[in-house]
């Protein structure tokens, strides 16, 4: 028999703001063992929680970028639950009212364009970590405790890994267009929870889920879930039923084992927490946050296929990072190039660029005044592609101007035919060798040239070289 | 000179003219302390030498001539469940017995900025669980007008501590009744103000939507001017502060001319349960508010009855989940008989470290918020809850403030009811329903029994009607002359 596998995420996202969610510490990762901990994030007794803002903010932003209706009073409620790195022995959530409901995130599998419904956005708090490394018996690192999250749970509308992996790639490239997370997978920044059930292929009876954790990159994701498939279908060939089960997924093992059974679902005796009041997103605080909304990464992308006749691979490579899109947009939006110049420098020697020293673009002096100054000069020809190459690292680091640039470093290319002409004359006049090898037929074009360009230093237009030497060498 | 025997106001303008020193009134609070309170058993610790040191300090400033609050060099004594940085902090129970928190609950803050002398920390019912201070893991208090008789609770020992002169202000929080059933039973003033009037940061939650800091005097100015000291909108630690419109100005405001006032009797707190001298005492009372030209008539308030359960459904639910941190992890107690095992490590420690009263509360709440309970306990009574808070609102069209009595008796011997947490719960039927409301609730003296124990009246006021009720209290204490009782010892 042949199965169709049906497969829900939750995903949880760091957001990425200066405090924490319930007090003022430091949100940042890295910091040493309770570096970045106060009696509120350690759950001491009397210490009470005063929600930031920010968060409240980052999750609408999210919500609205993932099509979700954004419920104006945002409530909060304790999860109860004993565990070592959870202070106050609950978690501060969100349960019957989650700020965001009812989504859908589209993206492309394979060229297709597919969708996948979100039930609901919700902000909570992180826990904190257990540390067994780092004495004999365990060390609680408290600097996570209340570092802010969002919860997205979608519906169970996903079919294949792929299809996962590409909804993970779409939720991480939509975060990044907020800039409301890191986004850092080694930091654990994007962690998700997988559900995954199974059906005889058109059949739409949902099977029984099985809940897998501890899936902490989305390459992992892709193993988890073709590995879970693949134990599924093997346990109802073989006459077995599925239990409903939470598995603990091992990506070094490459393969999940029961963490906790139907029976021991916990109870997690949610309720309103009276330590907060609701905070209500009034209309001015609603406008400020729609404004704050860039054009979504699917919208970019469809465009670059559509209108700049770009290529899938090209499409995604640019709308993969907002920076680059960004500075794509802005610069075809001068009118003075085509999208497609700016394309191909973006895509290789821009991208090489940053790949080489390892920086982010927007953490450089480049702009899309600067590109596309320096694109109509090489249009214009006043400075050769090649010059163009040598311009680009000034672009990055300093503040000239790309004709400054071209000033100081002599790069301005030699159109005049007059000039060119003299020079072409000289150098066949030296090259003597050159010149009788030509009149036996040999090809020293290439080479002709090239000792045009040195005598140019460089700044000679190639094109009126070739064309005038051309023209000399006729004569002879 | 017994400088203890004097009131806060009074002792504020004796240090003001500098007629005496903020240590030499240490020194003889601290005295007398030394002299009854092995009787008492009001504190679970005395701070004295940081108090000698803060009073010393407080000398030493209004020598240099610096402008000084009113209450500056006043000793005034802390229930032991309020955050002091660096003292102990117990909540009286063995969970909390060595916690000594690095930071200091608000209310602390606001207070050693106006330099006020903190003499120690009071006993309680274990996480303010309870209605007489027996639930104390470290010792009962004595009622110090019968050593043989509870203070009340659960701040049976700021109230204890008040009456018996040991200090003339002391702090406490009110849950359910906790502030003002022990001012009653003491024969004190204390007041729960309005929710949210004063910060509840570092106060040790039991149920976080009923919680109140309130002071404790024995008179209506002093416990205005200590409700005024601090009183403080504090966003930045609380949300469920709020910015109230009285703050700071009760004791400049007060004003006994009560003529007009509109005050009702509601029915149902006169009932059965409420014994005879008790009744008659608070009728006696508002016989005097008619003899000062206010406005007396009977009011019904028929939710009234649903108010205990009500009150035990939503104060236990929160409790379960407030006190679930205490796990032997962190700080406080860890038990020394857990193996390796997490499990057995949490279980051990929290049966080992909180006394019956506590567990059962948390049992009960965790009971209520359990699934397939949750709809039919803790929601309806929300759901309540609210109905109740209409039904105040209702009567407060009709009247300014609402006088009933405290509890339905005075001050019961020790170990009488403690076989029955039924009847002892039934003791706060007077005073939940201020919590479940969030209204604020002033307590005093207004007689006493046969036996000549101190019987108390409740005013209940609407939200921020605190000016009200202790005008309405001033009037009445000036007009009985029932005023700075101090507890023969």
């Amino acid at each position: 028999m042949k199965y169709e596998a049906v497969i829900g995420l939750e995903v949880h996202a760091e957001l990425s703001t200066e405090s924490k969610i319930y007090c003022s510490c430091s949100a940042k990762f890295g910091a040493g063992i309770n570096e970045h901990t106060c009696p509120v994030c350690t759950g001491m007794p009397g210490a009470l929680p005063v929600l930031n803002k920010q968060v409240v903010h980052y999750a609408a932003k999210m919500g609205l970028a993932t099509g979700c209706t954004v419920n104006r009073l945002c409530k909060s409620d304790r999860k109860n639950y004993f565990y070592p790195d959870l202070p106050k022995a609950y978690q501060i959530s969100q349960f019957d009212v989650p700020i965001c409901e009812n989504g859908e995130v589209f993206f492309y599998v394979d060229g297709e364009k597919k969708s996948c419904r979100l039930e609901r956005i919700h902000f909570e708090e992180d826990a904190g970590k257990l540390l067994h490394d780092e004495i004999d018996g365990t060390v609680v690192d408290f600097n996570r405790c209340g570092v802010p999250l969002i919860e997205m749970v979608t519906r169970p509308d996903l079919h294949s890994s792929a299809e996962a992996k590409e909804f993970l790639e779409m939720i991480k490239t939509t975060l990044s267009y907020l800039d409301i997370c890191d986004c850092k997978m080694e930091e654990g920044s994007i962690r998700c929870d997988i559900n995954v059930s199974i059906r005889p292929e058109g059949t739409t009876e949902l099977g029984t889920r099985v809940e897998m954790k501890n899936v902490n990159t989305f390459s992992g994701a892709v193993r988890a879930i073709d590995y879970e498939i693949a134990r599924q279908i093997d346990v109802v060939e073989h006459g077995g039923t599925i239990q409903q089960e939470t598995r603990r997924w091992d990506d070094v093992k490459l393969k999940n084992t029961v963490m906790r059974t139907k029976e021991d679902a916990q109870d997690y005796r949610y309720f309103p927490d009276p330590d907060l009041i609701a905070v209500e997103i009034d209309d001015e605080w609603m406008k400020k946050i729609e404004s704050e909304i860039p054009e979504l990464p699917i919208s970019r992308y469809e465009r670059y296929l559509n209108e700049y006749g770009m290529t899938a691979m090209e499409a995604r490579q640019l709308m993969d990072s907002f920076p680059k899109a960004t500075l794509l947009d802005t610069a075809a939006a001068s009118g003075r190039i085509t999208p497609k110049a700016a394309a191909n420098w973006i895509l290789s020697d821009i991208s090489k660029y940053l790949n080489d020293k390892e920086i982010e673009l927007q953490d450089t002096k480049m702009t899309a005044d600067k590109l596309v100054d320096m694109i109509c000069l090489i249009e214009k020809g006043t400075i050769s592609g090649a010059a163009g190459k040598k311009v680009l690292p000034a672009l990055f680091e300093t503040d000239e101007t790309v004709e400054q640039i071209v000033e100081r470093m002599g790069l301005k290319q030699v159109s005049d035919e007059g000039a060119i002409l003299a020079i072409v004359q000289e150098v066949l006049a030296k090259n003597e060798k050159a010149v009788n090898d030509f009149k036996n037929g040999k090809n020293v074009t290439g080479f002709l040239v090239g000792q045009c360009m040195k005598a140019s230093r460089g700044q000679g237009n190639p094109q009126i070289i070739n064309k005038l030497l051309a023209q000399e060498l006729a004569k002879l | 000179m017994e400088l203890f025997k004097k009131t806060a106001a009074e002792l504020s303008g004796m240090l003001k003219s500098k007629e005496i020193s903020a240590v030499e009134l240490a020194q003889d609070v601290l005295a007398r302390t030394k002299a009854v309170d092995e009787q008492v058993g009001g504190y679970i610790t005395v701070t004295e030498e940081t108090a000698l040191a803060q009073a010393a300090a407080v000398d030493a400033k209004r020598a240099a001539g610096e402008e000084l609050s009113d209450l500056a060099g006043i000793p005034v004594a802390i229930k032991d469940n309020i955050c002091t940085k660096g003292t102990l902090t117990t909540c009286a129970s063995k969970m909390l017995y060595n916690f000594k928190p690095p930071y200091n609950a608000t209310v602390m803050d606001k207070l050693a900025g106006q330099d006020v002398v903190i003499t120690g920390k009071a006993n309680m019912d274990e996480f303010a669980m309870g209605s007489s201070c027996e639930n104390s893991a470290m010792h009962p208090t004595h009622n110090p007008h019968n050593l043989n008789c509870v203070p009340g609770g659960s701040s049976g020992g700021s109230a204890a501590v008040v009456a018996s002169a040991q200090v003339p202000l002391a702090l406490g929080s009110d849950t359910g009744g906790s502030i003002r059933q022990p001012a009653s039973f003491c024969g004190v003033v204390g007041m729960k103000p309005t929710y949210g009037a004063v910060s509840r940061y570092g106060l040790v939650a039991f149920a976080s939507s009923l919680d109140q800091i309130g002071p404790f005097g024995r008179s209506i100015e002093d416990a205005a001017m200590l409700l005024d000291a601090v009183t403080a909108y504090d966003p930045r630690h609380d949300s469920t502060s709020v910015k109230t419109p009285f703050e700071g100005g009760l004791r400049a405001g007060l004003n006994a001319d009560i003529k007009g006032l509109k005050i009702g009797l509601p029915k149902e707190y006169f009932g059965e349960g409420i014994s005879a001298p008790v009744r008659e005492a608070v009728l006696k009372a508002a016989e005097t508010y008619k003899a000062l030209g206010a406005e007396v008539f009977e009011i019904s308030l028929p939710l009234s009855e649903y108010a205990l359960p009500i009150y035990y459904i939503l104060s236990s639910a929160e409790a379960s989940s407030n006190l679930a941190r205490y796990d032997g992890v962190k700080y406080g107690y860890r038990t020394p008989n857990a193996g390796d095992d997490l499990i057995d490590l949490y279980v051990k420690s929290r049966s080992e470290g909180f006394g019956a009263e506590v567990q059962r509360r948390i049992m009960l709440g965790t009971y209520v918020l359990s699934s397939g309970y949750y709809d039919a306990y803790y929601k309806k009574a929300r759901a309540a809850q609210r109905k109740i808070r209409e039904e105040f609102a209702g009567a407060f069209e009709k009247c300014d403030v609402i006088l009933t009595p405290v509890a339905p008796t005075t001050a019961y011997e020790l170990g009488s009811k403690t076989a029955d947490p039924l009847e002892m719960y039934a003791g706060d039927i007077c005073t939940v329903s201020v919590n479940i409301a969030g209204l604020p609730g002033l307590v005093q003296p207004c007689g006493f029994d046969a036996a000549n124990m101190p019987i108390g009246m409740q005013l209940i006021g609407p939200a921020f009607g605190e000016q009200t009720l202790l005008n309405a209290g001033l009037a009445f204490e000036q007009a009985s002359g029932l005023k700075n009782i101090i507890a023969a010892l």
